[in-house]
Parts: C-alpha cells; sequence; structure tokens
C-alpha cells in the first residue's frame, strides 16, 4: 500500500473512520469552498452536486447489535490508469503526475458523461440544471474567486482542493521556497472537520502524516481488488467496516449483511 | 487532432490512431476528386461518357 | 401533380394519400423538436438521467440504430468487395436505412451531450486512448460515406438525372462506389467494435468489464459480429415492411434468401463466442472482483430473466430459424426470424448502457431503476418518424429498388 510512483509529491487522504461523527461538515465545507451549486430542492440525491459525499453504512445487524459508520467519499484520485481519465474523449479530464491530482477542464468537458459511467465510485457529478447561487440568500457570499465556476452540461468532482495548492504554492515561490511544508496544502474538508478525521499531505513523504498512516494496520482503500489505487485511505478498527469497503466472495470472508443505506 | 497543434505527441498512439483515420478520410477525398475531375472533363468535352448498364 | 418526379414504368399513390401517410410521422417529428428545444434551452435535467444513470434511453436508441444501420455497410461489402450480385437489388435500400440509421443517431447524440455546441472538441481535442474518441471519429466519417453512397441514388431522380452535370456526377460515383465501400466497410468494423469497447474497458464496472486482446476488449469483437449479424435481418424487415405497406413486390426472393443466410451463420458464430464469453466472464472477472452472477441481479427490475431473453429466447432461437432453409422461405418464419434476432441485439446493447449503470460496485450503494421521461421518448421516436419520412420520399421519387418495375409488371 505504499504509493512511491514518480519523485514527486502524491497527494493523498487519510479518513479515520473511528472518528468520523458523520456530522456532515466536510461536505459544507467543501461546497462552499468550491462553489458547489445548489438546487432549490435539494433531497433529490441522484442529481445533486456532490464532490464529498457522506454515506452511512451499517452491519445490518439487528438491536443490540446494530453499529453505524459514516463514510466519507471524496474523489479518489485514482493512481492507477484512472478509470475517467481513459476514457474521456475530449482530454477534458486528467492526471497531474507531478501531484497525483486528477483535474477537470469544465471548459472543455462536453459532458457525455463517459466518465460518470466510468468512475465506481460515483465521484463525479453532473450539472443537470444551470448553476444556482440565490442571491439575497447568502449563497452568493461564499462565492471564492479562486474556484472557476461550471456551466450546465458539464461534469465536476473533487479535485483535492486544488486551488489551494497554487496558492500554497505561490505562497512559497514568494518566500523563495520551493517545497511545500506539511499543512500548507490541505483540502477545505480536512481543515474543516471537527474531529480531525481526515489528514490529508503527501503520500510519497515520510514525513507526513498522512504517509505514516496509510501504512497502518487499520488502513484500507475502497474497491482496492479493482485495481485503480486509490490514494484516499481509510482507517477503522472494526471488521465489519473494512468488508464493507469491498467486494468478497462468500469463501473469502464471512459475509455482511449488504444492506440498504439512509 | 493536426500535427501543428500543442496537443500532438508524435508517439504510436497518436500516430496509428490518425495514421489510418488520415488514410480513410483521404481515400474518401481521393474519390471524391477523381469524381469531380472526371465528371468536369467530361462535361466539357475532354472524355467521352462511358454508357454502362 | 408530382408525377414527373416519380421514377418511370413505377406507379405511386396519390400526392393527397402520400401526404397523408406522412401526417403521423410529422407529428413524431413534432414531438421530437419540441422535446429537443426543451433539453436544449433547459438542459438535461428534462430528462429522467441522473448521476447513477449516465447513459439512458438515447444510447440504448444510438446503439442499437447503429448496430442495425450496420446492413449498409456490410451489404455494401458483401455487394461492392465480395461480388453478390444479387445484393444489388437492395443494397439501395439498405444505404438509405444505413443513413437513416447514423444522421438520427448523431442528431440524438447532438442533444444527449450536455454541451452540444462543444461536439467538435472530441476531434480538436481527441484522445486517442479513449473508445469514444474512436467511436465518434468513426462514425462521422462513415456518415459522410453513407451520403456519399446516397447521392447516386438521389442523382437519379427523373427530374434531377435530366442535368449532364449532375447525372455524370452520379455515375462516376457510381463506378468506384468498390471504394467508399471499402473504406465504409472498415470505418464501421472500427466504429461498431469501438462501441462495445466503450464498456469492454470499464475495467471498474465488473458487469461490463472484459478481457481482450491487446488494447481491444472481447466486447469490441461481439458488438462486431452482433451488428453485422443483424444488420442484414433489419435490412429485411425493413424492405419487407416496405412491400406490405406498398403492396408490391420490390425485391427478388434471392436477395432476401442471401441476407437471411448470412445473417443466421452469422448470428449463430455470434451466440457460440458470446456464450463463450459470458461464461469465462463469470468465471474469470466477476469473482475476481470478489462478486458472483447472482449479485448482478439481486434486486430491481433487470434480472435474470434479461439474460435468458437476450441469449436464449431472442439469440439462439432466431439462429435456429434463419439457420433452417424451409423456414427462411417461409415469410413468417423469415420475418419472426429476423425480428427476434434485430430484438436480441437491441436487448443486448440495452444490457450493456443501462444495466450495467443500475448496478453498483460499491457493496454500500444501492440498486437503481430508471424509466425516460416522454422527453426522452420524443427524441428517441423522433428518429423512426423522420426514418419514415426519408425512406418514403426516396422510395416515391427515386429508384431505389431496381426489380420494381419487372417484379410488378406480371
Amino acid at each position: 500500500m505504499e504509493e512511491k510512483h514518480g519523485k514527486g509529491p502524491r497527494y493523498g487522504m487519510v479518513i479515520d473512520l473511528d472518528k468520523c461523527t458523520g456530522c456532515g461538515t466536510c461536505m459544507i465545507a467543501c461546497a462552499a469552498e468550491n462553489n458547489v451549486t445548489v438546487r432549490p430542492d435539494e433531497s433529490d440525491k441522484q442529481r445533486n452536486v456532490a464532490w464529498m459525499q457522506l454515506y452511512k453504512i451499517t452491519n445490518g445487524k439487528p438491536f443490540p447489535e446494530t453499529e453505524v459508520s459514516y463514510f466519507p467519499r471524496p474523489c479518489m484520485q485514482c493512481e492507477h490508469h484512472t478509470p475517467c481519465v481513459s476514457v474521456c474523449p475530449a482530454t477534458a479530464t486528467r492526471m497531474d503526475p507531478n501531484t497525483g491530482i486528477v483535474s477537470q477542464i469544465y471548459t472543455r468537458c462536453i459532458g457525455c458523461r463517459y466518465c460518470m459511467a466510468a468512475c465506481p465510485y460515483h465521484a463525479r457529478s453532473f450539472n443537470w440544471w444551470d448553476t444556482y447561487f440565490p442571491k439575497g440568500k447568502g449563497l452568493d457570499r461564499y462565492l471564492s474567486p479562486e474556484v472557476s465556476p461550471r456551466m450546465r452540461g458539464v461534469v465536476e468532482k473533487c479535485t483535492f482542493c486544488h486551488h489551494r495548492l497554487m496558492r500554497a504554492k505561490t505562497q512559497a515561490y514568494a518566500e523563495g521556497r520551493r517545497e511545500l511544508e506539511e499543512g500548507e496544502y490541505i483540502t477545505a474538508c480536512a481543515e474543516a472537520c471537527p474531529v480531525q478525521a481526515i489528514t490529508f499531505g503527501d503520500l510519497n513523504n515520510p514525513n507526513h502524516k498522512v504517509s505514516k498512516l496509510a501504512k497502518s494496520p487499520r488502513a484500507f482503500r475502497l474497491l482496492e481488488r479493482l485495481g485503480t489505487e486509490p490514494k484516499v485511505y481509510y482507517l477503522s478498527s472494526k471488521e465489519w467496516v473494512r468488508r464493507m469497503a469491498d467486494n468478497y466472495l462468500p469463501e473469502e470472508l464471512e459475509p455482511v449483511t449488504k444492506v440498504k443505506t439512509g | 487532432m493536426l500535427p501543428f497543434c500543442f496537443e500532438w505527441q508524435w508517439n504510436v498512439d497518436h500516430i496509428i490512431f490518425f495514421g489510418f483515420l488520415y488514410l480513410a478520410l483521404g481515400i474518401v477525398g481521393l474519390g471524391l476528386t477523381f469524381t469531380a475531375i472526371k465528371t468536369a472533363l467530361q462535361v466539357f468535352g475532354f472524355m467521352r461518357e462511358r454508357h454502362f448498364d | 401533380m408530382d408525377s414527373v418526379l416519380i421514377p418511370e414504368g413505377v406507379k405511386r399513390c396519390s400526392p393527397g394519400k402520400f401526404f397523408l401517410w406522412t401526417l403521423p410521422w410529422l407529428a413524431l417529428l413534432g414531438w421530437g423538436l419540441v422535446s429537443a428545444f426543451l433539453c436544449l434551452y433547459k438542459g438535461l435535467n428534462q430528462t429522467n438521467m441522473t448521476n447513477y444513470f449516465a447513459f439512458a434511453l438515447w444510447i440504448v436508441f444510438d446503439l442499437s440504430v447503429i448496430a442495425l444501420g450496420a446492413g449498409a455497410f456490410f451489404t455494401g461489402f458483401l455487394t461492392y468487395l465480395i461480388g453478390k450480385k444479387e445484393l444489388k437489388d437492395i443494397i439501395n435500400a439498405a444505404v438509405i436505412i444505413g443513413f437513416i440509421c447514423y444522421s438520427g443517431a448523431v442528431a440524438m447524440l447532438g442533444i444527449d451531450i450536455g454541451q452540444p455546441l462543444r461536439g467538435w472538441f472530441i476531434f480538436w481535442h481527441a484522445n486517442v486512448h479513449s473508445m469514444l474518441t474512436e467511436v465518434s471519429f468513426c462514425i462521422t466519417a462513415y456518415l459522410g460515406v453513407l451520403l456519399i453512397e446516397y447521392l447516386p441514388i438521389i442523382l437519379e431522380n427523373r427530374k434531377i438525372e435530366e442535368v449532364k452535370e449532375l447525372r455524370l456526377f452520379g455515375h462516376n460515383l457510381h463506378e468506384i462506389m468498390a471504394v467508399f465501400a471499402g473504406t465504409g466497410t472498415f470505418l464501421s468494423f472500427f466504429h461498431q467494435g469501438s462501441l462495445g469497447g466503450l464498456f469492454g474497458v470499464m475495467y471498474a464496472r465488473p458487469f461490463a468489464a472484459r478481457g481482450g486482446f491487446y488494447i481491444w476488449p472481447w466486447t469490441f469483437f461481439l458488438f462486431v459480429l452482433s451488428a453485422i449479424a443483424a444488420g442484414p435481418s433489419f435490412t429485411i424487415l425493413c424492405t419487407k415492411l416496405a412491400e406490405k405497406i406498398t403492396r408490391k413486390r420490390l425485391v427478388p426472393d434471392q436477395a432476401f434468401q442471401l441476407l437471411a443466410k448470412i445473417s443466421g451463420w452469422l448470428l449463430a458464430l455470434y451466440m457460440v463466442l458470446k456464450i463463450a464469453d459470458t461464461i469465462a466472464w463469470v468465471q474469470g472477472i466477476v469473482p475476481k472482483a470478489g462478486l458472483t452472477f447472482m449479485d448482478f441481479y439481486r434486486e430491481g427490475p433487470y434480472g435474470v430473466w434479461l439474460v435468458i431473453a437476450e441469449i436464449g429466447i431472442f439469440g439462439i432461437i432466431p439462429a435456429i430459424i434463419l439457420l433452417i432453409p424451409k423456414a427462411r422461405k417461409t415469410e413468417g418464419w423469415l420475418i419472426a426470424g429476423c425480428l427476434m434476432n434485430c430484438t436480441g441485439i437491441v436487448l443486448n446493447r440495452f444490457v450493456f448502457t443501462v444495466v450495467t449503470l443500475a448496478i453498483p460496485v460499491m457493496p454500500f450503494d444501492r440498486f437503481v431503476s430508471y424509466l425516460p421521461t416522454w422527453q426522452e421518448w420524443g427524441i428517441s421516436l423522433a428518429v423512426i418518424g423522420y426514418g419514415f419520412l426519408l425512406f418514403s420520399f426516396s422510395y416515391r421519387y427515386l429508384p431505389v429498388f431496381p426489380k420494381e418495375k419487372e417484379l410488378n409488371t406480371a
């Protein structure tokens, strides 16, 4: 589970599910930071835009053995043969070999949605409507000039707050440095999490906390067997949570009841 | 798309893909050009019109 | 009134009757135009597509009509490159059907993408590694080839033929038709295959993913094969329908029999390979992803019945029907065989698009189902309306069927 691809940094995330309370602050912080559009009625969760999506999972057992966990899911920024990058016909998405971040060029995206079909994590959202930042209701006040808003008909997804990397690099260059220190560039969700369940940093740098946590015995990744090599790791001490992160044949592990989420 | 674009890379993938594409388009284009020229020659009497079934 | 435009020696119904005939198809087109306007003006929220169902009815229709329209290139290949003379009597119809299918598909795609004005980015910023790029280039180029194949037929219209330049151009084009047929075959092979490749390369979707040969997943070859198996059947169906509606014989039986025989053999071959591929997939990719075959059919409307329908009822049975010479010669069985063949291929395209997306990959994700909105139906059915209209006008004013006069003077 070591990320040693290339000589440059490989930005990744470790989310401690034992700490996550499911408060949803990461979702809100992400939406506010990245000019994510809303709809007057956000209840249709199949058509809204959610770069960070919080899932609720349960072990399916009846009371008193019921256990619940929360699963924040940003874009996995897949390293190996990134499914969405290889299928985009207009080269509107690309994994940057220098940082490992999968970017999206909104002005080039033609909205064919092939990348959405290819992504197993549902990390990508489509703008089914025009963007909506209603004036006078406060939503226009959080708009950030550092993040380009998207138009109707294009796909968007978590970018590991790439603009914050740009901001940190600019700051470093101004100070005559080329290297970024740990904590200079972190994502909005990592910064906002009230229990510090999300750690962000350079997986290739052995000094970064995220690099050490990724090697923890509690660490696992989502849908690891597919071979997408995600750069988002999860930590959990609960076996049933680890089993929910991937598909297992009955003879491989004792089956966990597959349940519908709330 | 074209070799003069900045995105163009002279690697195997680009060469094979666009090679075949331009070959196919070229053949179609040549066919059309040939037909146009032949028609023009026949219209202006430089070539005889061939009748076939 | 329009008798000067009608080909010599054949009868056509009165202009008034023809106008009445066009009305339902015009209505469908009108419904489609309203739907298209709404989708372009208000956005794709007019459909029932979601972040889960990124591909839906339109893509199913696109894939289906392109597979069924494969009769054009394959008949062209058989006629001009292999030299099957009896198919000369049906090649014009096949070309028109192909043109309708491909132009309809391209028009539908123009509405389907979120930013239609940026459609040309696929060409200008092409990602050579994407199957969709390959599809787009080849379909667009092939549409051009189809137009070139359609042009001589249009130029053979009685009135247009009177213009010497146009007549000569049409004749000269026809003389080198083998060149265009050959290029069309090459382009078609690749886009029919790449349409299959679209799904086979999605290695993160175990339901659709397949192993393959070099960069081409097995679905690439299966889609080409199923297209050339269903294409001739669709050509037969459309021509038979035209015969029923016009109450005339239009094509000698030899042409139908040859196409049906080829269709039957190709379908049988496709079935063998499809079953082999399915077994290999169930034993290879599926357990490697930690899944079993039944995991894909756990819940929702897209159950195992789809497999039985696609491979059994609408796969093996029509293959058997079309392989038996006596059944091919009986019109009822011939039509049944062709219809079931085409249905099977449409089911195959449906399974790879809609069912693939309905099945969750993450264990805590859910199965979803989908039904199209009236706007989606409008645009899809408009292609059918457009098809009937274009074919009707072609039949009325162009010499589509060379043997029509001969077959109807008895």
